[in-house]
């Protein structure tokens, strides 16, 4: 293909993905409980209403609730476990790491539903703490992949000549090792944030009638009755993962991130 | 009074033998290098110094102690190595801090030192620079500077010089051996260059798979090749195969001459030996003297002609003055032979 | 040679992940599989047995058609995304690092978007009110607006919409490895552009391709809601089943048994998609 018509195709594809996007946009500024697209009596009562309305303000709070501390069990968890993978690297090493990818790598349904037998079974079906330790499950791919991709990229002659000029393990963990993997721990937690935000299905079958989220709220609006604020929620969430993954495109190396090796810095 | 001593150095790779029975003894504030063609050996014997590697067999003293299962970190050691290995997360002031703070100097005292460091290697406006925003040679100074910071009992160089540009390394050549000379710090630099061995070195040990070749002075190393490897390794040497007769004298394809006086022989007497001769010692004579082949190639290097003759089966390097230029064109049969005293008889 | 980075963690450091996620993933699945196997109490939940009634459903006309459906369409997605995705991440791995993370950035947004926000963005955009019905009808190409949804065409939209990104993303890391010289030594021994395209880039990057192929099936397999949102009845995947059984019809054994169908089959074509990955590996 010729340059312009690569752009051309990638600029149609693009603007493809992005229609339901701006068609959601304009419905969320819709003046009357309406879904109207262009949007009628233009106004911006409803993003108020997100934050004013009991019905949508609680959802809100669970969902930044269970997606801050799951994402940070997430880290938490995925950071002794790369760093054991890439330490050892032997067979039994190499089978955590697929413990650590799995989770994500499998339809979601099947991990939702062996989450709600779970929790069935230990009495705490329903409560938010099984919901936020279910996400951070099912989430801890995220830090495990951006924190082995650190890790790769650490050089090992740095940590040789940390060792040389007098530190021990523990002080070229603390020293070298993990300011250098920070920027990667804090894009495993920022996708694993935006993806806790927008996870259905598990928050659904482990708590979806006590502990209502933003998705849940959305697909309960579905059924019985669609409102503006369902548009306003999903710019916002838009919004939040352009945000955080431009961050982490301005501040890291996306591409290098997603697997790209031969990228020129020009 | 750091004297550093290797016994009987062993270090095996699976089935792969990377260093093989090792001894040797290095002087207090000695340079030395370690000179070899890649894969010989000669960066694992640091890494084994180091304590990066442990050896199969042997031990590392270091003034009269063992410190063979001694971790890196205790040896007190310094190392620059050849990614350079500075930490791309920190300053280049702490970078060079680094080996201090972890052993818990005060802040003062950090400081202090860090400063008299970066005037030693001329970057005293860089210490808050990042490291990629320095150059090449900067960022070798550095890796230098912090090498150096905890006065060293032995300062361990691989391949430090290798990522520069021809002049710059040159440069840094003789700034390094002016700076181990202030200092008086036992020395020892991994390198594949023997003009950088040449240059910097008290004593030069060349490798070869694995094994200690030679031990000596760059003189010595040069003039007094201990075998033929050394003396294909070290310049350039013609080494033609020859017969040592018992009557002292030499065959050389059908050519035949006697041993002068100041000819060495390193072997005893019988066929298949090598006979090393340097290109400036070949004299280009006659087509009836001598061993008759044709000049196939004549190369004006500036400060010597270089002649490179094909004899049928092995091509001889002869070298000249320009001044002493023979009157010799291309194409020409010629006989050679080997000036008097310079030609020496190895072992194959 | 890496001595120091060996060990260079104590060992107790996988202690605690390790039982973390034996605790809460793995020991999920084995009381998935023990319910899988347990008795049904129509009505109510159920109560621990060992029959294998709940997998003998899997020879009914009724799964049948579910399973028959699931795999059309999912496989359809997949066939359509990767096709798409294909160019598009050649054209992407030839742009500059600036333009490509923006374009990164676009992909992931999309792809983190909730599957109900994609259902509800997608059903407003087909929607009579707010879409392309009136859009058509503005233009004078269709009488009146009218709804696009729920359809079949809808699902394969939102099926689409959701696994494109997923597919480029997939396909990203091995055409980005793919050494730009090749293509320009083949220009100039005279090949064209298109002839390149067929002799040397799609050919080393089969194997990539359907690994990607096997990985965006196994994805489009996991969605649950677009169905619902998009679809009509006839088109419930396999997954959506699952849901309906556990929450509605309070089936958790027949739900669990097709989980655990549906863990076998997903794990297999992972498999088979690791394997290929293997491959390369060797040829190269």
């Amino acid at each position: 293909m010729t340059r312009h018509l690569q752009i051309f195709y990638v600029t149609v594809i693009l603007l493809l993905l992005a229609a339901p996007i701006v068609v959601v946009a304009g419905v969320s500024l819709n003046g009357q409980q309406s879904l109207r697209f262009p949007p009628q009596d233009l106004s911006l009562k409803w993003y108020a209403e997100l934050f004013r309305n009991s019905d949508w303000l609680v959802p809100l709070r669970n969902s930044l609730i269970i997606a801050a501390v799951s994402s940070l069990l997430a880290v938490a968890i995925a950071l002794p476990l790369a760093l054991h993978v890439w330490s050892r690297n032997n067979r039994l090493a190499r089978a955590l790491y697929v413990l650590g990818v799995a989770p994500f790598m499998l339809p979601p349904v099947i991990s939702a539903l062996g989450f709600l037998v779970f929790w069935v079974s230990i009495g705490m079906y329903g409560q938010m703490t099984a919901t936020i330790i279910s996400h951070g499950v099912f989430l801890v791919t995220l830090p495990v992949v951006t924190i082995s991709l650190g890790l790769a990229g650490v050089d090992t002659s740095l940590v040789e000549a940390a060792r040389t000029m007098g530190a021990r393990r523990g002080q070229v963990l603390r020293t070298v090792i993990l300011p250098l993997l920070t920027p990667y721990m804090i894009s495993g937690y920022a996708f694993a944030f935006v993806l806790s935000l927008n996870e259905y299905i598990i928050a659904y079958m482990v708590a979806g009638f006590t502990v209502e989220t933003l998705p849940i709220k959305i697909f309960n609006s579905l059924r019985y009755g669609y409102t503006p604020i369902m548009g306003v929620v999903s710019v916002i969430f838009v919004g939040l993962a352009a945000l955080a993954f431009g961050l982490i495109g301005r501040y890291g190396n996306l591409p290098r991130l997603l697997g790209a090796e031969r990228v020129g810095n020009d | 009074m750091t004297e550093l001593s290797l016994r009987r150095m062993t270090k095996r790779f699976g089935r792969l033998t990377a260093v093989e029975d090792v001894t040797l003894d290095i002087p207090d504030g000695t340079f030395v290098c370690l000179l070899g063609p890649s894969g010989c050996g000669k960066t694992t014997l640091l890494r084994l110094l180091a304590g990066l590697e442990t050896p199969t067999e042997g031990q590392v003293i270091v003034a009269g102690e063992d410190q063979t299962t001694v971790p890196p970190e205790k040896r007190e050691f310094g190392m620059v190595f050849q990614s350079l290995a500075l930490f791309p997360h920190l300053s280049v002031a702490d970078n060079i801090a680094y080996p201090l703070t972890i052993r818990g100097r005060s802040k003062a005292e950090v400081r202090e030192r860090v400063e008299t460091l970066l005037d030693l290697v001329q970057l005293s406006d860089l210490g808050d620079r990042r490291i990629h925003q320095l150059s090449g040679g900067q960022r070798q100074r550095v890796a230098i500077a912090r090498g150096l910071a905890i006065d060293p009992r032995v300062f361990l160089l691989d391949e430090p010089l290798s990522a520069l540009d021809a002049n710059l390394r040159e440069h840094m050549q003789v700034e390094l051996r002016q700076l181990q000379q202030r200092l008086g710090v036992t020395t020892i630099v991994v390198t594949h260059d023997q003009k950088e061995a040449l240059t910097m070195a008290d004593v030069v040990i060349v490798m070869n798979e694995g094994r200690v070749q030679q031990i000596g002075s760059p003189m010595e190393i040069y003039r007094d090749p201990a075998n033929a490897f050394v003396a294909g390794f070290i310049g350039t040497s013609n080494l033609l195969p020859c017969t040592l007769n018992t009557d002292r004298s030499i065959e050389v394809f059908d050519y035949r001459f006697d041993v002068e006086e100041e000819d060495r022989l390193k072997s005893d007497p019988g066929a298949g030996l090598v006979l090393s001769v340097r290109p400036e010692d070949v004299r280009l004579e006659a087509p009836s003297t001598g061993i008759p082949a044709k000049v196939i190639f004549i190369r004006d290097l500036g400060e010597s002609i270089q002649f490179v003759l094909d004899q049928g089966d092995h091509e001889i390097y002869a070298l000249y003055a320009p001044s002493a230029r023979p009157d010799i064109g291309l194409g020409e049969e010629v006989g050679v032979t080997f000036a008097p005293g310079k030609r020496v008889v190895f072992p194959a | 040679m890496s001595g120091m980075r060996q060990n260079s963690t104590p060992g107790w450091l996988p202690f605690v992940p390790v039982a973390w996620l034996l605790l809460f993933f793995l020991v999920p699945f084995a009381i998935m599989l023990t319910v899988s196997v347990a008795h049904r109490v129509p009505g109510g939940f159920y109560e621990p047995g060992f029959e294998f009634d709940s997998y003998l459903r899997f020879f009914s006309v009724f799964f049948g058609r579910i399973l028959l459906t699931s795999i059309l369409i999912s496989a359809g997605a997949a066939v359509i995304c990767v096709l798409l995705a294909f160019p598009f991440t050649l054209s992407l791995a030839r742009m500059k690092q600036r333009g490509q993370t923006i374009v990164l950035v676009i992909l992931l947004s999309v792809l983190s978007l909730s599957e109900v926000i994609i259902g509800f963005s997608l059903s407003t955009l087909l929607s009579k009110t707010a879409g392309v019905g009136n859009l058509l009808a503005a233009l004078g190409f269709i009488e009146e607006s009218r709804a696009y949804t729920p359809s079949l065409f809808a699902l394969m939209a939102g099926m689409c919409y959701l696994a494109l990104p997923y597919s480029v993303l997939v396909l990203y890391p091995p055409v980005s490895r793919l050494d730009p010289e090749l293509g320009e030594a083949a220009r100039m021994m005279g090949a064209s552009p298109f002839q390149t395209f067929r002799t040397v880039t799609v050919p080393m990057l089969r194997k990539p391709m359907m690994g990607a192929l096997i990985l965006v099936f196994v994805f489009t397999l996991g969605v649950y809601l677009l169905p619902q949102v998009l679809g009509q009845p006839q088109h419930w995947t396999l997954s959506v089943h699952i849901t309906d059984q556990a929450i509605f019809q309070s089936n958790l054994p027949f739900a669990a048994a097709m989980a655990v169908l549906l863990l076998l089959v997903s794990l297999a074509m992972v498999g088979l998609s690791l394997l290929l990955g293997r491959d390369k590996v060797t040829d190269t």
